[in-house]
């Protein structure tokens, strides 16, 4: 069979785009209100408090943040690792990126006590922070992954290519590690100040940005009517299973040694086994439902080439991943903080006990707002510009092989 | 007769003025020791840069508080005008100090101290902050900038003492010395405005029996004194961050 050349086209007008686009703003409308209800009245809408600072709004905008640096990699084994078979998946993997990031920073950056004082933050820097090396990072990102679609859609930028995927590899690896690292410097609370924060947060981001890629490069496919073949999607499939042992294997590792030492005894014992709500999420959410049923999916015999379970196994992935930042932000910080080891210790402010959150409605809200910024980001990226092959079919990519 | 009554007069008169004279050597003893124990916080001049020549600290005997410290919360509550917030739920409210109980879980013994800001010398909440807006002063004083603070409250999620608060809502009313605003983090700040003033931080002055304020800096200084005699624990000490307030009693 002669093969066939790869040709990137832009989406087709549709009824299906705008309607799309209308349900999509009708959550970023959502987001937007609540930015605005809480920048009016203040914080204390929200479930946060002074107890657990960090809620629902951080655990949408960190697996973002995470999922965009994952979703950049199957753009990069095209061009980092040479595998032919993803090379054509590069410019929606870096769209994706960021459009990804763009969604997780717009929700970061609105949960902020003062989101009018971005440009503080934006000249301002400690660069003894990790947090201002973040905001250096995700912009270096941005630019890179831009500057990587652009050697991947212009013939004349092409001689970059090579040397820009890299660039923008090696930037993610940092980025994630940054990302990890905002927990494991943390040395005041016991469940985060650990150095494994980091490759743990760089394995999830590979797990939650596959995932992520998987059902965006399904749902564009199939509602613009392009064939994508069993070829591509099983070696994603795949992927996929290797990067959710990945997360198990540095999961593991992480609370066994935990277990073992006397100072961080407490805490994983809160989340793996007395935590209500956490330990619930933690082994029914991150581990049955976001790791075992998802590895069940893709290695069960019978569901081979089953592009149903496939998505499945991406969607509970997804749903594991948050599952598992919901865990390490809020369960971290419902574990009461260790003032004096070896004692109990009371007070009228919440001193000894574990800290109570229920996110509110706006919090939700608001997070979905981001994830809806960043598939309107996405969507309106395929129609605009050539992101997308034509056909991703096994006659199509086969010769790439 | 006369003659002798009028001895007897200049005799008490003198006694009298010797008398005076003592009280007033001893009571001027007396307040120059007063003198050179405020002294030791010298009002700062407004043109004068702060130094690192001294770091302020205090030392909190907890066996002398009789309230557990309770007075000292009150005062600080009182200065600074946190905690009244009227739309925040208890756990949103501010807490610049509180009166924490510590129960030994082996030993059962059991005391109650004030726990608030405990100025580390190297404080977590300052190597996190992303734009600097939470910041030590030359002279040891942990604080915020809330001019440059963003709110994203990294610093309360570093502070191994939960001793800082974000602003859950619009505040009114408040204390010229001490501005507060929705949407930035906040601290006890070692009563600075009082310090640079020369005057003793409102909870020191609410315990003046329990409670020795000064400059951790100089050796002979009233606190570094009572450290060196009676020690001075650190809450974490563990975590090395070389705190200010320290505790005598825990």
């Amino acid at each position: 069979m002669a093969s066939q050349a790869i040709i990137f086209r832009e989406t087709r007008e549709s009824k299906g785009f705008y309607f799309l686009l209308v349900i999509l703003g009708a959550f970023l409308a959502l987001g937007a209100l609540a930015f605005f209800h809480a920048e009016h009245h203040g914080h204390y809408v929200t479930g946060m408090t002074n107890q657990v600072v960090w809620g629902l709004p951080h655990v949408f905008a960190i697996g973002l943040i995470v999922a965009a640096s994952g979703a950049l990699n199957v753009g990069s084994i095209g061009t980092v690792f040479g595998k032919k078979i993803y090379q054509p998946m590069g410019r929606l993997s870096a769209l994706l990126a960021i459009s990804l990031l763009i969604g997780g920073l717009i929700v970061l950056v609105l949960d902020l006590g003062h989101p009018d004082r971005l440009i503080i933050a934006m000249t301002t820097y400690n660069f003894k922070s990790i947090f201002a090396w973040n905001i250096i990072l995700y912009n270096g990102f941005l630019a890179l992954s831009a500057v990587y679609i652009w050697t991947m859609m212009d013939r004349k930028a092409k001689p970059f290519y090579k040397l820009a995927g890299v660039a923008a590899f090696t930037w993610r690896l940092i980025l994630t590690t940054g990302t990890g690292s905002i927990f494991g410097f943390l040395v005041a609370r016991d469940f985060y100040n650990s150095a494994i924060m980091a490759p743990l947060f760089i394995v999830m981001s590979f797990a939650m940005g596959l995932a992520v890629f998987i059902l965006v490069l399904h749902f564009a496919y199939s509602w613009t009517g392009r064939p994508l073949g069993d070829a591509v999607m099983n070696r994603l499939r795949y992927l996929l299973a290797v990067f959710i042992g990945g997360v198990l294997l540095l999961e593991g590792a992480r609370h066994f040694t935990g277990l073992y030492i006397a100072q961080k005894a407490g805490v994983e014992n809160f989340i793996l086994f007395e935590g209500g709500i956490y330990t619930q999420l933690f082994w029914v959410g991150q581990i049955m439902l976001g790791s075992l049923l998802p590895l069940s999916l893709i290695f069960c015999r019978k569901l081979g080439s089953n592009r149903i379970a496939l998505l499945f196994a991406a969607f509970f992935t997804v749903l594991g991943g948050f599952a598992q930042l919901y865990v390490i932000l809020v369960g971290g910080q419902a574990y009461p903080l260790m003032l004096f080891p070896g004692a109990d210790v009371s007070s009228d402010y919440f001193d000894g006990v574990v800290n109570a959150y229920v996110p509110s409605v706006w919090e939700l809200m608001l997070g979905l707002g981001g994830v809806a910024l960043a598939l309107v980001m996405v969507t309106v990226g395929v129609k605009v510009l050539r992101f997308l092959p034509d056909s991703l079919s096994d006659a199509v990519v086969e010769p790439h092989n | 007769m006369n003659q002798n009554r009028v001895y007897e007069y200049r005799r008490n008169f003198i006694m009298s003025l010797g008398g005076v004279a003592a009280v007033g050597v001893i009571g001027s003893g007396f307040v120059l020791q007063t003198a050179s124990a405020a002294g030791e916080i010298a009002a700062k001049p407004a043109d004068q840069p702060v130094t690192n020549a001294k770091r302020w600290g205090m030392l909190i005997d907890v066996t002398k508080l009789t309230d557990g410290g309770a007075a000292m919360v009150a005062a600080c509550k009182q200065e600074h005008g946190w905690g009244d917030e009227m739309h925040s739920a208890d756990a949103q409210k501010a807490h610049w100090s509180r009166v924490v109980k510590v129960t030994d879980k082996l030993t059962q013994n059991s005391f109650s101290l004030p726990v608030m800001c405990q100025h580390c010398e190297k404080p977590p909440c300052v190597d996190v902050c992303p734009t600097g807006a939470s910041m030590k002063r030359a002279d040891g004083i942990v604080q915020v900038n809330k001019h440059i603070c963003i709110g994203c409250r990294y610093c309360m999620m570093a502070c191994p003492y939960k001793a800082r608060s974000f602003v859950h809502e619009p505040l009114q009313d408040q204390k010229p010395h001490s501005p507060r605003g929705m949407g930035t983090v906040e601290s006890c700040n070692m009563c600075v405005h009082r310090i640079d003033e020369g005057r003793l931080p409102a909870c020191v002055e609410a315990a003046p029996d329990a409670v020795i304020f000064g400059d951790l800096n100089d050796p002979n200084s009233a606190v570094s004194q009572a450290m060196k005699t009676v020690g001075g624990k650190q809450i974490r000490a563990d975590l090395g961050l070389n705190t200010g307030v320290r505790y005598h009693g825990i």
